[in-house]
């Protein structure tokens, strides 16, 4: 009994592929290209579930990898099935996309249920079981898209959005220098290192700390990202005036999050500094500032994904005609869905790479602190 | 009270390192004002190794963070190796070990040692040096790579105080430094304590609530109770120079213990 | 009394003295920004005007470049009690357009947030498969693409409150999880296993321990949650097919260079933000006494 509950994903695949058999073939009557390949599909997901079971007893690293191996074969094999077949499925087509699904989280499970000694193998774990979960977004998407016919400009498949981008480097390129290498990085900059310096300021004098406090916890509670139409009238249509709205956005969270930070000091590491004798500027250096670390890269963490929005929607108010935010809203107008999905994918990426040198900067840095080691 | 400035000056030695007169601190509360210290007379001279045992709330640590200029009293007098506090303090004259070690994770054991070093500004090689000294004192050698965190409780408590040793402070403030520890480290460490003393010279004010502790380590134990905060008794140990743990069995020993029991029940007699 | 003037001193007049330091400011800034336009309006009007009067005009313009504080304030209060509350031009009227997309976003959200959270606590291979992309999901500039959603939701006829509301449960629901993870987890190992030893189910954990212990944490990420779903409501309402809320004001006020109208609809959404969050607060800290929390300020 415990056996059977423990491998329940790959007995209920199972199950489902031999309830496909009676729903075969893969298509429609009416489909263009018609497939054969139901058969094959459902044996290989009964095959993975039979190995399973001969291999039951040989540790999670081995099942992980069958259930693994079984699930994205049949998986691709599936999604071969559908080109020129968009919306003309059959039920045993997507009653054995559940079955291969399934085997994709029970492998997961396994994954997830080792703890390896290694820290490669850890590594490579942490990153396999996310994309797993991944890879399976975009194939439920893909089949969901395709095997319902949903309409193109509701939502394109992934695959399409994967041509455009193929297709349109040039452009995303040229829209990835406008947007981010100018307007947020030089508003990131800007905004991060004013908030930095006015918190240090407002540190060493007190009445100015008790008057900006409350003002810049209010502030970062704000749709600061309004003042956009302001800054493109002054500062004008091209990166200046997305770099000021970045520069407005960022400075207050980074403000707010450095003085926090300097207070966090506990009062004996302060007397400690103090029975030293050491002055402000010892004292800053050497205790407060790699105390208020975490709570500044939190900020920084923070302000990458407001650096991009802000800078974003900014362009909606008026750009010359290259952006990021310039592309989507003009692409929109024309229908052009696949591109604004690119453009969407290719902010992701930047935004998650922004993000993870972050993250990276911060282990570094913060090694110390419990939430890093 | 008046028995305690006798002993104090019958054994004074030429120089007192503390030497505080009718000394009291007040803090103004939302409760009324509370009295940490009142009254206290005291003089350490060079070479004491002085602790101050008494109930929460007797005053000890604040009388410690007054040496330290930690807190301000409100009134009477003190001088700390002749001069203010402050001064003191601005002449880097005490190392001050905590309750805790607070060590800084961010840094190694090295240079958690070095940080006051840098602050009075060492050269270099001075502090490499000073630093693989201090260590062996507190027979941490071999660990100045480590970081806090990667240590046991006790060797992070062994790194405060050779921290506190590391500049020629020729006054030890020690506020319960084992009071987190276990007896069995405590006990360790009680000896080290005493070796390193012995070996160094210095002058230790060590407060505790251990009275065998208090015994075991002391030249000159001072009994302090609570309400106001006041000094009751001062005893000076008649136990030897040379202390192994066994003394603590000997009757000299317990005499010496009782005395100082029977001074911290007439201190909070009161209160059943 | 003593302590009154204490605070006033402590609190009130610092932050007193910045406000009116950023209103003087903004008072130089008016006349400094607008002042080469009324030179211009001047010299082909033929008008000589002293100091004193050029001023005033600088505060005066219909379309300044950075209206004076005074004509925002005017602006604000005409459109906030001299109209009725139905009409087109009443700032409340698209205060509550903006209100209700963003008190239901905030819900769904929050009840988004909360389920994922019991989820991720509970299921390991949701926490390691789950956890990356939530963080990565913040990293899409959804509040970028919110515009392009209410369009392309229009297509299929899915119009009005409903895809502004879905942009601020993408923005809300992410400080929820996170915080609502952190509270789940937050029991310290000797609560676990004392509720352990009763022989205490899943079920039974969640809701007599990890629940009780996550509150702190809940209301700390619904305060973070409920700005975000304000901005979220607002952006929604920036394309053209919004007719009515905060969001539209902004763009219509940047359309015809209104400038004054934007500042107002600005401050406006300040004020929204500002009394949302301070709602959430107040919540927290009666939910606060309700669990029998030691009152602010005295020692435990």
């Amino acid at each position: 009994m415990r056996r059977v509950i423990r491998n329940w994903h790959s007995l209920a695949a199972s199950l489902l592929a031999v309830a496909a058999l009676t729903h075969l073939p893969l298509t429609l009557p009416d489909a263009t290209g018609p497939s054969g390949h139901g058969m094959m599909i459902a044996a290989g997901i009964v095959v993975t579930t039979l190995l399973l079971q001969a291999f039951e007893a040989s540790g999670p690293a081995l099942r992980g990898t069958i259930l693994f191996l079984g699930a994205h074969l049949c998986a691709l094999a599936l999604i071969l099935n559908l080109a020129g077949n968009e919306g003309k499925m059959s039920a045993a087509f997507f009653i054995l996309v559940a079955a291969s699904w399934l085997l994709a989280w029970a492998s997961a499970s396994e994954f997830s249920r080792q703890e390896p000694r290694q820290k490669s193998l850890k590594a490579f774990l942490r990153l396999l079981i996310p994309a797993i979960f991944g890879a399976w977004i975009l194939i439920l998407w893909e089949v969901v898209t395709r095997g319902f016919g949903v309409p193109f400009i509701l939502l394109p498949p992934p695959s399409a959005i994967g041509i455009r981008i193929a297709g349109s480097l040039a452009i995303l390129w040229a829209d990835v220098q406008q947007t981010i290498f100018k307007a947020v990085f030089a508003g990131y900059v800007i905004g991060c290192t004013s908030g930095f310096v006015v918190a240090i300021l407002a540190d060493r004098v007190d009445f100015l700390r008790r008057g900006l406090m409350p003002i810049g916890n209010l502030m970062s509670a704000l749709p600061i990202i309004g003042v956009a139409p302001i800054m493109v009238m002054w500062f004008g249509f091209d990166w200046q005036s997305k770099a000021a709205v970045v520069t407005v956005m960022t400075f207050f969270p980074m403000l707010v999050n450095t003085v926090a930070g300097l207070s966090a000091t506990g009062t004996m590491e302060r007397d400690l500094m103090r029975t030293y004798a050491s002055d402000y500027s010892q004292t800053l250096t050497k205790l407060r500032l790699p105390a208020a670390m975490p709570f500044i890269f939190n900020a920084l963490k923070i302000n990458s994904t407001l650096a991009l929005i802000g800078a974003i929607v900014a362009e909606f108010f008026g750009t010359p005609i290259v952006g990021m935010g310039f592309r989507m809203s003009t692409e929109i107008g024309r229908m052009n869905v696949d591109m604004v999905w690119a453009e969407i994918a290719t902010a992701a990426v930047a935004g998650s790479l922004f993000y993870g040198l972050i993250a990276l900067a911060e282990r570094a840095v913060t090694f110390w602190h419990p939430s890093s080691r | 009270m008046q028995m305690s400035k006798k002993i104090s000056t019958a054994t004074a030695k030429p120089y007192s390192v503390v030497s505080a007169q009718n000394l009291g601190l007040t803090f103004d509360t939302n409760d009324g004002p509370v009295h940490a210290l009142s009254h206290v007379d005291l003089d350490i001279a060079k070479g004491d190794f002085v602790s101050f045992i008494g109930p929460s709330g007797c005053g000890k640590t604040t009388f410690l963070r007054v040496i330290a200029d930690l807190e301000q009293p409100t009134s009477g007098t003190i001088s700390v190796n002749g001069m203010t506090p402050e001064e003191a303090r601005k002449a880097r004259s005490y190392g001050y070990v905590f309750q805790a070690a607070a060590l800084y994770p961010w840094r190694t054991i090295e240079k958690n040692i070095a940080l006051p070093l840098e602050i009075m500004n060492y050269s270099t090689s001075e502090r490499q040096e000073r630093i693989a000294r201090v260590l062996d004192l507190v027979n941490l050698s071999g660990f100045g790579k480590k970081y806090p965190w990667q240590l046991s409780g006790g060797m992070q408590q062994r790194a405060s105080i050779a921290r506190a040793l590391a500049f020629d402070a020729d006054l030890l403030l020690m506020d319960e430094p084992f009071g987190a520890l276990d007896e069995i480290v405590r006990d360790h460490l009680n000896e080290q304590l005493l070796d390193l003393w012995s070996r160094t010279q210095k002058t230790i004010c060590f407060v505790t609530h251990s009275i065998p502790e208090a015994v075991y380590l002391s030249t000159k134990i001072v009994v302090m109770s609570p309400r106001p905060g006041r000094v009751t008794d001062v005893i000076h140990s008649t136990l030897p120079k040379e202390r192994p743990l066994e003394i603590r069995e000997t009757p000299e020993f317990l005499e010496i213990a009782h005395r100082v029991r029977e001074g911290l029940r007439a201190g909070h007699g009161y209160e059943e | 009394m003593v302590m009154r003037s204490d605070h006033f001193r402590h609190h009130a007049l610092p932050v007193l003295t910045i406000v009116i330091a950023i209103l003087a400011a903004w008072y130089v800034g008016a006349y400094v920004l607008n002042a080469s336009f009324q030179r211009d309006l001047d010299r082909r009007g033929n008008v000589t005007s002293t100091p004193i009067e050029f001023l005033a005009k600088t505060m005066a313009q219909p379309k300044p470049i950075l209206p004076a504080p005074h004509q925002v304030a005017q602006n604000l209060f005409e459109n906030t009690f001299l109209r009725k509350v139905t009409s087109n031009r009443s700032l409340l009227y698209h205060a509550w357009v903006t209100l209700s997309s963003t008190a239901l976003g905030f819900a769904m959200g929050t009840a988004l947030g909360i389920a994922i959270a019991i989820g991720i606590v509970h299921v390991t291979t949701l926490d390691r498969s789950l956890m990356p992309w939530i963080i990565a999901s913040q990293t899409v500039p959804v509040l970028a693409i919110a515009p392009m959603v209410i369009v392309v939701l229009g297509a299929i006829n899915i119009t009005g409150l409903l895809p502004k509301a879905l942009i601020s449960t993408y923005l809300s629901f992410f400080p929820v999880t996170v915080g609502m993870v952190k509270g789940l987890r937050s029991p310290d190992r000797i609560h676990l296993d004392l509720i352990r030893t009763y022989h205490a189910g899943a079920l039974q954990t969640l809701l007599k321990l990890r629940l009780p212990a996550s509150i702190p944490f809940l209301f700390a990420s619904m305060k973070v949650a409920i700005a975000a779903s304000l901005v979220g409501a607002i952006v929604a309402e920036l394309p053209t097919g919004a007719a009515a809320g905060i969001g539209s004001k902004l763009l219509a006020g940047a359309y015809y260079s209104q400038t004054i109208d934007i500042w107002a609809a600005l401050i406006a959404g300040s004020v929204l933000a500002a009394l949302l969050v301070t709602l959430v607060g107040l919540a927290a800290r009666m939910v606060d006494r309700m669990m029998g929390a030691k009152p602010e300020g005295k020692p435990a």
